[in-house]
Protein backbone atom coordinates (compact mmCIF):
# COMPACT_ATOMS: atom_id res chain seq x y z
CA UNK A 1 0.00 0.00 0.00
CA UNK A 2 1.31 3.44 -0.90
CA UNK A 3 1.35 5.85 2.02
CA UNK A 4 0.03 9.29 1.00
CA UNK A 5 0.52 12.57 2.92
CA UNK A 6 -3.21 12.97 3.53
CA UNK A 7 -3.65 9.47 4.96
CA UNK A 8 -4.88 9.22 8.53
CA UNK A 9 -4.40 6.02 10.47
CA UNK A 10 -5.57 4.78 13.84
CA UNK A 11 -4.56 2.09 16.29
CA UNK A 12 -6.24 -1.13 15.13
CA UNK A 13 -9.17 -2.59 17.07
CA UNK A 14 -8.18 -4.98 19.86
CA UNK A 15 -4.84 -3.18 20.21
CA UNK A 16 -3.90 -0.67 22.82
CA UNK A 17 -1.13 1.91 22.57
CA UNK A 18 0.12 3.32 25.83
CA UNK A 19 3.10 4.78 27.65
CA UNK A 20 4.70 2.39 30.11
CA UNK A 21 6.46 4.20 32.88
CA UNK A 22 8.29 1.13 34.17
CA UNK A 23 9.68 0.32 30.70
CA UNK A 24 10.22 3.98 29.83
CA UNK A 25 8.75 3.48 26.36
CA UNK A 26 5.52 3.27 24.41
CA UNK A 27 4.08 -0.21 23.96
CA UNK A 28 1.39 -1.88 21.92
CA UNK A 29 -0.69 -4.42 23.74
CA UNK A 30 -2.92 -7.00 22.09
CA UNK A 31 -4.13 -10.51 22.82
CA UNK A 32 -1.17 -12.68 23.76
CA UNK A 33 1.35 -9.97 23.03
CA UNK A 34 3.14 -6.82 23.96
CA UNK A 35 5.63 -4.98 21.83
CA UNK A 36 7.97 -2.36 23.23
CA UNK A 37 8.51 0.41 20.72
CA UNK A 38 11.79 2.21 20.31
CA UNK A 39 11.88 5.99 20.55
CA UNK A 40 11.19 6.76 16.88
CA UNK A 41 8.41 4.22 16.38
CA UNK A 42 6.82 5.36 19.65
CA UNK A 43 6.84 9.02 18.57
CA UNK A 44 5.21 8.19 15.23
CA UNK A 45 2.51 5.97 16.69
CA UNK A 46 1.79 8.50 19.40
CA UNK A 47 0.90 11.01 16.68
CA UNK A 48 -1.05 8.36 14.74
CA UNK A 49 -2.97 7.86 17.97
CA UNK A 50 -3.71 11.60 17.97
CA UNK A 51 -5.44 11.21 14.55
CA UNK A 52 -2.85 13.24 12.66
CA UNK A 53 -2.32 12.76 8.93
CA UNK A 54 1.04 11.52 7.68
CA UNK A 55 1.80 15.06 6.52
CA UNK A 56 1.06 16.53 9.96
CA UNK A 57 3.08 13.79 11.66
CA UNK A 58 6.05 14.62 9.40
CA UNK A 59 5.67 18.32 10.12
CA UNK A 60 5.51 17.78 13.86
CA UNK A 61 8.51 15.47 14.00
CA UNK A 62 10.62 17.58 11.65
CA UNK A 63 10.03 20.49 13.98
CA UNK A 64 10.86 18.38 17.01
CA UNK A 65 14.00 16.84 15.49
CA UNK A 66 15.33 19.46 13.01
CA UNK A 67 18.71 17.76 12.65
CA UNK A 68 17.40 14.32 11.73
CA UNK A 69 18.12 13.55 8.08
CA UNK A 70 15.50 11.74 6.00
CA UNK A 71 12.94 11.78 8.77
CA UNK A 72 10.08 11.67 6.25
CA UNK A 73 11.35 8.35 4.88
CA UNK A 74 11.73 6.96 8.40
CA UNK A 75 8.16 7.92 9.23
CA UNK A 76 6.80 6.23 6.09
CA UNK A 77 8.90 3.16 6.94
CA UNK A 78 7.47 2.97 10.43
CA UNK A 79 3.91 3.37 9.22
CA UNK A 80 4.46 0.62 6.67
CA UNK A 81 5.86 -1.63 9.36
CA UNK A 82 2.94 -0.91 11.71
CA UNK A 83 0.47 -1.62 8.88
CA UNK A 84 2.17 -4.88 8.04
CA UNK A 85 1.97 -5.91 11.70
CA UNK A 86 -1.71 -4.87 11.69
CA UNK A 87 -1.14 -2.54 14.66
CA UNK A 88 -2.78 0.35 12.78
CA UNK A 89 -5.37 0.76 10.06
CA UNK A 90 -6.39 3.48 7.64
CA UNK A 91 -9.35 5.65 8.50
CA UNK A 92 -9.83 7.74 5.35
CA UNK B 1 5.75 -12.94 23.92
CA UNK B 2 7.92 -9.90 23.62
CA UNK B 3 8.68 -9.56 19.96
CA UNK B 4 11.84 -8.05 18.60
CA UNK B 5 11.30 -6.34 15.31
CA UNK B 6 12.29 -3.43 13.21
CA UNK B 7 11.36 -0.37 15.21
CA UNK B 8 11.02 -2.37 18.35
CA UNK B 9 13.28 -2.06 21.31
CA UNK B 10 15.61 -4.98 21.78
CA UNK B 11 16.59 -4.02 25.29
CA UNK B 12 15.49 -6.97 27.36
CA UNK B 13 18.31 -6.94 29.89
CA UNK B 14 16.41 -5.20 32.67
CA UNK B 15 14.13 -7.88 34.01
CA UNK B 16 10.68 -6.71 34.92
CA UNK B 17 7.57 -8.79 35.09
CA UNK B 18 5.57 -8.02 31.94
CA UNK B 19 2.99 -10.75 32.39
CA UNK B 20 1.04 -11.42 35.53
CA UNK B 21 -0.98 -14.60 35.61
CA UNK B 22 -3.56 -14.66 38.38
CA UNK B 23 -4.53 -18.28 39.02
CA UNK B 24 -7.42 -17.06 41.02
CA UNK B 25 -8.95 -20.39 42.00
CA UNK B 26 -8.09 -24.05 41.51
CA UNK B 27 -11.74 -25.01 41.53
CA UNK B 28 -13.05 -26.02 38.13
CA UNK B 29 -16.20 -27.80 36.99
CA UNK B 30 -14.30 -29.32 34.06
CA UNK B 31 -11.94 -32.24 34.59
CA UNK B 32 -9.58 -31.94 31.63
CA UNK B 33 -7.13 -34.79 31.33
CA UNK B 34 -4.38 -32.43 30.13
CA UNK B 35 -4.69 -29.75 32.82
CA UNK B 36 -1.32 -28.38 33.88
CA UNK B 37 -2.56 -27.48 37.37
CA UNK B 38 -0.78 -29.30 40.18
CA UNK B 39 -2.04 -32.82 40.75
CA UNK B 40 -2.29 -31.97 44.46
CA UNK B 41 -4.38 -28.82 43.83
CA UNK B 42 -6.70 -30.28 46.38
CA UNK B 43 -4.19 -29.11 49.03
CA UNK B 44 -4.23 -25.55 47.68
CA UNK B 45 -7.94 -24.94 47.35
CA UNK B 46 -8.40 -23.68 50.90
CA UNK B 47 -7.39 -20.22 51.88
CA UNK B 48 -7.94 -18.43 48.56
CA UNK B 49 -6.93 -14.77 48.45
CA UNK B 50 -9.84 -12.39 48.92
CA UNK B 51 -10.76 -9.55 46.57
CA UNK B 52 -8.85 -6.95 48.52
CA UNK B 53 -5.67 -9.01 48.43
CA UNK B 54 -5.97 -9.48 44.67
CA UNK B 55 -6.38 -5.75 44.19
CA UNK B 56 -3.25 -5.18 46.23
CA UNK B 57 -1.36 -7.70 44.08
CA UNK B 58 -2.54 -6.02 40.88
CA UNK B 59 -1.35 -2.63 42.09
CA UNK B 60 2.04 -3.85 43.23
CA UNK B 61 2.71 -5.81 40.04
CA UNK B 62 1.59 -2.94 37.85
CA UNK B 63 4.00 -0.59 39.64
CA UNK B 64 6.72 -3.05 38.83
CA UNK B 65 5.90 -3.01 35.12
CA UNK B 66 3.43 -5.85 34.50
CA UNK B 67 1.17 -4.88 31.61
CA UNK B 68 -0.48 -8.12 30.49
CA UNK B 69 -2.83 -9.70 32.98
CA UNK B 70 -4.24 -13.19 32.61
CA UNK B 71 -7.07 -14.10 34.96
CA UNK B 72 -7.05 -17.84 35.06
CA UNK B 73 -7.64 -20.85 37.26
CA UNK B 74 -9.17 -23.46 37.56
CA UNK B 75 -12.22 -21.69 36.25
CA UNK B 76 -11.97 -18.03 37.27
CA UNK B 77 -15.69 -17.41 36.75
CA UNK B 78 -16.42 -19.56 39.78
CA UNK B 79 -15.33 -16.50 41.76
CA UNK B 80 -18.00 -13.86 42.20
CA UNK B 81 -15.51 -10.99 42.28
CA UNK B 82 -14.00 -11.23 38.78
CA UNK B 83 -15.98 -8.17 37.71
CA UNK B 84 -14.50 -6.14 40.56
CA UNK B 85 -10.98 -7.35 39.80
CA UNK B 86 -11.41 -6.48 36.11
CA UNK B 87 -12.50 -2.92 36.94
CA UNK B 88 -9.37 -2.45 39.03
CA UNK B 89 -7.14 -4.03 36.34
CA UNK B 90 -8.57 -1.71 33.72
CA UNK B 91 -8.10 1.42 35.81
CA UNK B 92 -4.47 0.42 36.40
CA UNK B 93 -3.84 0.11 32.65
CA UNK B 94 -3.47 -3.66 32.34
CA UNK B 95 -4.37 -5.36 29.10
CA UNK B 96 -6.60 -7.92 30.72
CA UNK B 97 -7.50 -11.39 29.57
CA UNK B 98 -10.00 -13.77 31.08
CA UNK B 99 -8.91 -17.36 30.45
CA UNK B 100 -12.02 -19.46 30.74
CA UNK B 101 -13.74 -22.70 29.87
CA UNK B 102 -16.95 -20.72 29.53
CA UNK B 103 -18.52 -22.35 32.58
CA UNK B 104 -20.05 -19.65 34.77
CA UNK B 105 -20.40 -17.12 31.94
CA UNK B 106 -23.78 -15.59 31.14
CA UNK B 107 -25.20 -12.51 29.38
CA UNK B 108 -25.16 -10.40 32.51
CA UNK B 109 -21.59 -11.20 33.44
CA UNK B 110 -20.15 -10.80 29.96
CA UNK B 111 -21.75 -7.33 29.76
CA UNK B 112 -20.47 -6.37 33.21
CA UNK B 113 -16.97 -7.52 32.28
CA UNK B 114 -17.08 -5.50 29.07
CA UNK B 115 -18.27 -2.42 30.95
CA UNK B 116 -15.53 -3.01 33.51
CA UNK B 117 -12.89 -2.83 30.80
CA UNK B 118 -11.96 -6.46 30.16
CA UNK B 119 -9.88 -6.50 26.96
CA UNK B 120 -10.31 -10.05 25.82
CA UNK B 121 -11.56 -13.48 26.65
CA UNK B 122 -9.64 -16.60 25.81
CA UNK B 123 -12.01 -19.50 25.48
CA UNK B 124 -10.83 -23.09 25.59
CA UNK B 125 -12.24 -25.35 22.90
CA UNK B 126 -11.52 -29.02 22.60
CA UNK B 127 -12.71 -30.48 19.37
CA UNK B 128 -15.20 -30.25 16.55
CA UNK B 129 -17.02 -33.26 17.92
CA UNK B 130 -19.20 -33.28 20.98
CA UNK B 131 -17.94 -36.76 21.75
CA UNK B 132 -14.26 -35.81 22.14
CA UNK B 133 -15.04 -32.51 23.88
CA UNK B 134 -17.11 -34.27 26.48
CA UNK B 135 -14.69 -37.16 26.82
CA UNK B 136 -11.51 -35.15 27.39
CA UNK B 137 -13.13 -32.69 29.81
CA UNK B 138 -15.23 -35.41 31.46
CA UNK B 139 -18.18 -33.01 31.29
CA UNK B 140 -20.99 -32.18 28.89
CA UNK B 141 -19.69 -28.78 27.83
CA UNK B 142 -19.64 -28.86 24.03
CA UNK B 143 -22.80 -26.82 23.46
CA UNK B 144 -21.88 -24.39 26.22
CA UNK B 145 -18.62 -23.55 24.45
CA UNK B 146 -20.34 -22.91 21.14
CA UNK B 147 -22.78 -20.60 22.92
CA UNK B 148 -20.08 -18.66 24.78
CA UNK B 149 -18.00 -18.29 21.60
CA UNK B 150 -20.96 -16.61 19.92
CA UNK B 151 -21.49 -14.38 22.96
CA UNK B 152 -17.84 -13.25 22.92
CA UNK B 153 -18.07 -12.35 19.24
CA UNK B 154 -21.37 -10.58 19.71
CA UNK B 155 -19.96 -8.33 22.44
CA UNK B 156 -17.07 -7.21 20.24
CA UNK B 157 -14.27 -8.86 22.18
CA UNK B 158 -11.32 -10.18 20.20
CA UNK B 159 -12.13 -13.84 19.68
CA UNK B 160 -9.23 -15.83 21.08
CA UNK B 161 -9.56 -19.59 21.09
CA UNK B 162 -7.23 -22.00 22.78
CA UNK B 163 -7.20 -25.62 21.73
CA UNK B 164 -4.95 -28.03 23.57
CA UNK B 165 -3.84 -30.73 21.14
CA UNK B 166 -3.46 -34.39 22.03
CA UNK B 167 -3.88 -37.68 20.28
CA UNK B 168 -7.68 -37.55 20.42
CA UNK B 169 -8.10 -34.29 18.53
CA UNK B 170 -4.86 -33.62 16.66
CA UNK B 171 -6.04 -35.39 13.51
CA UNK B 172 -9.03 -33.02 13.38
CA UNK B 173 -6.80 -30.00 13.04
CA UNK B 174 -8.18 -28.89 9.68
CA UNK B 175 -11.75 -29.07 10.93
CA UNK B 176 -10.79 -27.29 14.16
CA UNK B 177 -9.24 -24.44 12.16
CA UNK B 178 -12.31 -24.28 9.94
CA UNK B 179 -14.52 -24.15 13.01
CA UNK B 180 -12.45 -21.25 14.38
CA UNK B 181 -12.74 -19.44 11.06
CA UNK B 182 -16.49 -20.04 11.05
CA UNK B 183 -16.80 -18.61 14.56
CA UNK B 184 -14.90 -15.52 13.40
CA UNK B 185 -11.87 -16.11 15.61
CA UNK B 186 -9.18 -13.43 15.50
CA UNK B 187 -6.61 -15.65 17.18
CA UNK B 188 -6.29 -19.35 17.72
CA UNK B 189 -3.67 -20.99 19.84
CA UNK B 190 -3.06 -24.61 18.97
CA UNK B 191 -1.19 -25.70 22.03
CA UNK B 192 0.33 -29.13 21.85
CA UNK B 193 0.07 -30.64 25.30
CA UNK B 194 3.07 -29.97 27.48
CA UNK B 195 3.53 -32.67 30.06
CA UNK B 196 3.14 -31.27 33.56
CA UNK B 197 0.61 -31.92 36.28
CA UNK B 198 -2.36 -33.94 35.04
CA UNK B 199 -1.09 -34.19 31.49
CA UNK B 200 2.08 -35.89 32.73
CA UNK B 201 0.00 -38.38 34.69
CA UNK B 202 -1.90 -39.06 31.45
CA UNK B 203 1.02 -38.80 29.07
CA UNK B 204 0.71 -42.35 27.72
CA UNK B 205 -2.89 -41.68 26.82
CA UNK B 206 -2.48 -38.16 25.43
CA UNK B 207 0.76 -38.04 23.52
CA UNK B 208 0.34 -38.13 19.77
CA UNK B 209 2.62 -40.03 17.44
CA UNK B 210 5.27 -38.15 15.51
CA UNK B 211 3.47 -38.46 12.18
CA UNK B 212 0.34 -36.98 13.75
CA UNK B 213 2.30 -33.93 14.89
CA UNK B 214 4.01 -33.49 11.53
CA UNK B 215 0.66 -33.72 9.78
CA UNK B 216 -0.90 -31.16 12.12
CA UNK B 217 1.95 -28.75 11.56
CA UNK B 218 1.70 -29.12 7.78
CA UNK B 219 -2.05 -28.56 7.76
CA UNK B 220 -1.66 -25.53 10.05
CA UNK B 221 0.96 -23.97 7.78
CA UNK B 222 -1.22 -24.46 4.71
CA UNK B 223 -4.20 -22.94 6.49
CA UNK B 224 -2.11 -20.01 7.70
CA UNK B 225 -0.93 -19.35 4.18
CA UNK B 226 -4.50 -19.21 2.94
CA UNK B 227 -6.01 -17.12 5.72
CA UNK B 228 -3.20 -14.58 6.15
CA UNK B 229 -3.75 -11.84 8.73
CA UNK B 230 -7.48 -12.53 9.12
CA UNK B 231 -6.86 -15.06 11.86
CA UNK B 232 -3.57 -15.31 13.71
CA UNK B 233 -2.55 -18.88 14.37
CA UNK B 234 -0.08 -19.83 17.07
CA UNK B 235 1.15 -23.39 16.88
CA UNK B 236 2.85 -24.28 20.15
CA UNK B 237 5.27 -27.03 19.22
CA UNK B 238 5.46 -30.21 21.28
CA UNK B 239 8.98 -30.10 22.67
CA UNK B 240 9.35 -33.88 22.94
CA UNK B 241 9.60 -34.09 19.15
CA UNK B 242 12.31 -31.45 19.00
CA UNK B 243 15.98 -31.94 19.76
CA UNK B 244 16.47 -28.64 21.54
CA UNK B 245 14.45 -27.57 24.57
CA UNK B 246 12.09 -24.63 24.70
CA UNK B 247 13.22 -21.40 26.36
CA UNK B 248 10.71 -22.06 29.08
CA UNK B 249 8.73 -18.99 30.24
CA UNK B 250 11.23 -16.95 28.23
CA UNK B 251 13.60 -17.54 31.14
CA UNK B 252 13.03 -18.13 34.85
CA UNK B 253 12.03 -14.86 36.52
CA UNK B 254 12.50 -12.91 33.28
CA UNK B 255 9.01 -11.75 32.27
CA UNK B 256 6.39 -13.99 33.88
CA UNK B 257 4.99 -14.02 37.36
CA UNK B 258 2.22 -16.30 38.54
CA UNK B 259 0.23 -15.62 41.66
CA UNK B 260 -1.69 -18.71 42.70
CA UNK B 261 -5.04 -18.96 44.42
CA UNK B 262 -3.60 -18.98 47.92
CA UNK B 263 -1.11 -16.19 47.22
CA UNK B 264 2.04 -18.20 46.53
CA UNK B 265 4.08 -16.55 43.79
CA UNK B 266 5.77 -18.74 41.19
CA UNK B 267 8.06 -18.06 38.23
CA UNK B 268 6.21 -20.71 36.20
CA UNK B 269 3.06 -22.81 36.45
CA UNK B 270 4.75 -25.96 37.71
CA UNK B 271 7.54 -24.55 39.87
CA UNK B 272 6.16 -26.18 43.00
CA UNK B 273 7.54 -29.52 41.83
CA UNK B 274 11.07 -28.30 42.48
CA UNK B 275 12.07 -29.43 45.95
CA UNK B 276 13.73 -27.24 48.55
CA UNK B 277 12.44 -24.03 47.04
CA UNK B 278 10.29 -21.93 49.27
CA UNK B 279 7.85 -19.82 47.30
CA UNK B 280 7.04 -16.44 48.76
CA UNK B 281 3.46 -15.42 49.43
CA UNK B 282 1.80 -12.06 48.75
CA UNK B 283 0.12 -12.15 52.16
CA UNK B 284 3.38 -11.32 53.86
CA UNK B 285 5.77 -10.14 51.15
CA UNK B 286 5.59 -7.29 48.68
CA UNK B 287 5.56 -8.30 44.99
CA UNK B 288 8.63 -6.17 44.30
CA UNK B 289 10.61 -7.89 46.99
CA UNK B 290 9.45 -11.28 45.70
CA UNK B 291 10.49 -10.48 42.13
CA UNK B 292 13.90 -9.03 42.87
CA UNK B 293 15.04 -10.52 46.16
CA UNK B 294 13.41 -13.88 46.81
CA UNK B 295 15.70 -16.91 46.56
CA UNK B 296 13.00 -18.72 44.53
CA UNK B 297 12.95 -16.09 41.77
CA UNK B 298 16.74 -15.81 41.67
CA UNK B 299 17.43 -19.53 41.74
CA UNK B 300 17.53 -20.12 37.97
CA UNK B 301 18.00 -16.62 36.61
CA UNK B 302 20.73 -16.30 34.00
CA UNK B 303 23.19 -19.16 33.43
CA UNK B 304 25.34 -19.34 36.57
CA UNK B 305 23.34 -22.22 38.05
CA UNK B 306 24.01 -24.50 35.09
CA UNK B 307 25.81 -27.81 35.15
CA UNK B 308 27.37 -29.61 32.21
CA UNK B 309 26.49 -30.08 29.40
CA UNK B 310 24.66 -26.73 29.60
CA UNK B 311 27.45 -24.76 31.24
CA UNK B 312 29.84 -25.00 28.30
CA UNK B 313 27.18 -25.24 25.60
CA UNK B 314 27.39 -22.63 22.83
CA UNK B 315 23.58 -22.53 22.67
CA UNK B 316 22.95 -21.96 26.38
CA UNK B 317 21.69 -18.41 25.90
CA UNK B 318 19.17 -19.56 23.27
CA UNK B 319 17.19 -21.84 25.53
CA UNK B 320 18.67 -21.29 29.01
CA UNK B 321 18.86 -25.04 29.44
CA UNK B 322 15.14 -25.55 28.79
CA UNK B 323 12.57 -26.22 31.45
CA UNK B 324 13.62 -26.66 35.10
CA UNK B 325 10.40 -28.43 36.01
CA UNK B 326 10.74 -30.91 33.16
CA UNK B 327 14.33 -31.62 34.24
CA UNK B 328 13.04 -32.27 37.76
CA UNK B 329 10.00 -34.32 36.82
CA UNK B 330 11.75 -36.56 34.32
CA UNK B 331 15.39 -36.67 35.43
CA UNK B 332 14.98 -35.93 39.12
CA UNK B 333 17.38 -32.98 39.03
CA UNK B 334 16.14 -29.45 38.47
CA UNK B 335 19.65 -28.22 37.65
CA UNK B 336 20.24 -30.73 34.90
CA UNK B 337 19.70 -30.10 31.19
CA UNK B 338 16.12 -30.43 30.02
CA UNK B 339 15.94 -34.08 28.85
CA UNK B 340 14.44 -32.88 25.58
CA UNK B 341 17.89 -31.67 24.55
CA UNK B 342 19.77 -34.21 22.44
CA UNK B 343 22.91 -33.23 24.38
CA UNK B 344 21.28 -34.23 27.68
CA UNK B 345 22.44 -37.54 29.18
CA UNK B 346 18.74 -38.12 29.93
CA UNK B 347 17.42 -37.80 26.37
CA UNK B 348 16.60 -41.54 26.43
CA UNK B 349 13.68 -40.70 28.76
CA UNK B 350 12.06 -38.66 26.01
CA UNK B 351 12.90 -41.22 23.35
CA UNK B 352 11.22 -43.88 25.47
CA UNK B 353 8.09 -41.72 25.81
CA UNK B 354 8.05 -41.35 22.02
CA UNK B 355 8.48 -45.09 21.60
CA UNK B 356 5.63 -45.64 24.04
CA UNK B 357 3.24 -43.82 21.70
CA UNK B 358 3.45 -46.94 19.53
CA UNK B 359 2.45 -49.18 22.41
CA UNK B 360 -1.33 -49.66 22.40
CA UNK B 361 -1.18 -51.39 25.77
CA UNK B 362 -0.09 -48.20 27.50
CA UNK B 363 -2.57 -46.03 25.70
CA UNK B 364 -5.38 -48.32 26.76
CA UNK B 365 -4.90 -47.57 30.47
CA UNK B 366 -7.67 -45.37 31.84
CA UNK B 367 -7.22 -41.60 31.96
CA UNK B 368 -7.09 -39.97 35.37
CA UNK B 369 -9.28 -36.92 35.08
CA UNK B 370 -8.54 -33.72 36.97
CA UNK B 371 -11.05 -34.06 39.76
CA UNK B 372 -11.00 -33.26 43.45
CA UNK B 373 -11.35 -36.96 44.14
CA UNK B 374 -8.36 -37.92 42.00
CA UNK B 375 -6.31 -35.06 43.39
CA UNK B 376 -6.98 -36.34 46.88
CA UNK B 377 -6.01 -39.86 45.80
CA UNK B 378 -2.69 -38.62 44.41
CA UNK B 379 -2.01 -36.48 47.48
CA UNK B 380 -2.59 -39.49 49.67
CA UNK B 381 -0.16 -41.59 47.64
CA UNK B 382 -2.71 -43.99 46.16
CA UNK B 383 -1.38 -43.80 42.61
CA UNK B 384 2.24 -44.60 43.34
CA UNK B 385 2.63 -47.20 40.63
CA UNK B 386 1.39 -44.92 37.89
CA UNK B 387 3.60 -42.05 39.01
CA UNK B 388 6.71 -44.00 39.90
CA UNK B 389 8.65 -43.04 36.77
CA UNK B 390 8.19 -39.33 37.45
CA UNK B 391 9.94 -37.41 40.17
CA UNK B 392 8.39 -34.98 42.60
CA UNK B 393 4.79 -35.62 41.62
CA UNK B 394 2.36 -34.41 42.78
Amino acid sequence: MTIKPEDIYKIAPHHRFQWEKAQDCYVILFPEGMVKLNGGAGEVLNLVNDNLSVEKITEALTKKFPDADGIDKDIIGMIEMALEKAWIEKTN
Amino acid sequence: MVEKNNGVSSNTTATQPLWLLAEITYQCPLQCAFCYNPTDFDKHTQNELDTESWIKVLRQARDLGAAQLGISGGEPLLRKDIEEIVIEASSLGYYSNLITSGAGMNEKRIDALKDGGLDHIQLSMHDITEEINNFITNTKTFKLKQKIAAMIKDRGYPMVLNVVLHRYNIDHIKEILEMAEGLGADYIELANTQYYGWSLVNRDQLMPKKEQVLHAEKVTNEFRERIGNKMKIFFVVPDYYDDRPKKCMNGWGEVFMIVTANGDVLPCHSARVIPNLEFPNVRNTDVKQIWYDSPAFNKFRGTDWMKEPCRSCSEKENDLGGCRCQAMLLAGDAESADPVCSKSPNRHLIDQAIKDTENPGLEAKPIMFRSNKNSKKISEGEEKERLAKFHALP
